[in-house]
């Protein structure tokens, strides 16, 4: 219940709302508050806390999911918008162990406190499938979302940049 | 409680904004008004979702005259699509100003003016652009300028059971261009400190579209032809353009900054427009 104490006490006394929606190739059903969002739903109800709940509206990206293929910021969607939509956290990025995007983060030294970490993996899976060769350019401006307050920039550029050229040889 | 309805037309969704009256909202990115109501900005307990409606007009549809835009359109659609890119340049870059590609990715080009934030980024070129909105109702649809649409901060011609269903995007003439700067404290996820895009004529007149600068989106114009080749003359159209601006002093910059800021970034956006300009079009 991290964010959930946020939302205005006018909205709390809701009934709950049957959702049903596809988590990481999963269909999973969940009752919610209307007003609960799919960031919330994600970590306290489907029990993912991959996701991570920080600023709530938008600003730093640490909640970023792939909602239909498509990066958005879980905190700024509700859950009962999710019906029927496939979401994809950075659990459900690999079915076995890391991707080579993960691999590449720890390789370049990428993680330092690691709390954007999530967020950063899949708003750089999200550019590198839309654009799998991205220059620098493009890669901070992919992840100009995803606030690091470690300020690890350098090293996060560095690992998709790894990716990417790993990739293309494939 | 807050009610929430999944409408799958047109009708029933007008019907819920009808009922809730001012209570209601619309609902597509949800990127403005999650964190409205999440602040008690917005104390609206009736969120009518649009992203279900099968008939309403389509996302987009490009005419010979023009560009039709419809409410569930996101500016990750828009910046990316090759015919908005051609002819409203300014658009395409103020879009890509807007907080990050997953905020592009949820929020839409008609939420973005209906929210009239003084600030909005895309509205100083839909401004230049001059585009026009469809507000509906269950008494039927009227139209207006966007120019006109803008009452103040926050507040729009879209009152309580109504809905804008479309927005509208005239042909640019032949010979035009347009352009957009804006000013912010770091480049992704922070608000203008001052937006502006400009347009020049096909006859070298000026158009100018203002964010941040007054208590909504402004719009100006000066006929032509404008020589940009002498400073004097700039100077001039730029005297004429941005007397309008009343700028406040808060947290994003104060107002003499803004004033002086503005000046510079109209010129930088006017002269960005009149390089972009087809030379075998011109009228001047």
């Amino acid at each position: 219940m991290t964010s959930t104490a946020r939302v205005p006490d006018h909205l709390d006394d809701d009934g709950l709302q049957t959702v049903t929606l596809t988590v990481n190739g999963s269909e999973r059903t969940v009752a919610v508050p209307t007003h609960r969002t799919l960031l919330d739903g994600l970590r306290d109800e489907v029990g993912l806390p991959g996701t991570k709940s920080c600023c709530a509206e938008g600003e730093c990206g640490a909640c970023t999911v792939l909602l239909d293929g498509k990066s958005v910021n879980s905190c700024l969607v509700l859950c009962v918008e999710a019906e029927g939509h496939q979401v994809t956290t950075v659990e459900g990025l690999s079915d076995d162990g890391l991707t080579d995007l993960q691999e590449e983060f720890l390789n370049a030294g990428a993680v330092q406190c690691g709390f954007c970490i999530p967020g950063q993996v899949v708003s750089a899976e999200y550019l590198l499938r839309t654009n799998p060769e991205p220059d620098e350019v493009q890669i901070r401006e992919a992840l100009s979302g995803n606030l690091c307050r470690c300020a690890g920039y350098q090293r996060i550029v560095r690992a998709v940049q790894a990716t990417a050229a790993r990739r293309s040889e494939r | 409680m807050t009610e929430y309805h999944r409408p799958t037309s047109r009708a029933d969704a007008l019907t819920a904004l009808a009922e809730g009256g001012a209570r209601a909202r619309p609902l597509v990115g949800g990127t403005d008004l999650l964190v409205g109501l999440r602040h008690h900005h917005d104390v609206a307990d009736v969120l009518v979702d649009l992203k279900g409606v099968t008939d309403l007009p389509e996302p987009i549809v490009v005419t010979d005259d023009g560009v039709r835009i419809g409410p569930t359109y996101t500016m990750g659609e828009l910046v990316s699509h090759p015919v908005i890119g051609e002819w409203y340049p300014a658009l395409v870059e103020a879009a890509l100003t807007v907080g990050s590609v997953a905020i592009r990715n949820r929020a839409s080009l008609v939420g973005n003016s209906c929210n009239a934030s003084p600030a909005a980024d895309t509205a100083p070129p839909l401004l230049v652009h001059g585009a026009r909105v469809t507000i509906s109702s269950q008494d039927g649809d009227r139209t207006a300028s966007l120019d006109e649409f803008f009452l103040g901060p926050r507040r729009t011609l879209c009152g309580p059971g109504e809905l804008v269903t479309r927005l509208d995007l005239p042909r640019p003439a032949p010979g035009s261009a347009s352009a957009f700067r804006r000013l912010t404290r770091r480049r992704g996820v922070d608000l203008a400190t001052v937006s502006v895009a400009a347009g020049v004529g096909p006859d070298g007149g000026l158009v100018v579209g203002m964010g941040a600068v007054g208590p909504r989106p402004l719009r100006t114009a000066v006929p032509g032809p404008v020589d940009l080749t002498d400073d004097a003359s700039l100077d001039r159209a730029l005297d004429e353009l941005l007397g309008v601006a009343t700028p406040i002093t808060d947290v994003r910059g104060s107002r003499e900054y803004r004033l002086a800021t503005l000046r510079v970034l109209t010129k930088r956006a006017v002269l960005a427009a009149a390089d972009r300009r087809d030379p075998r079009e011109m009228a001047s």
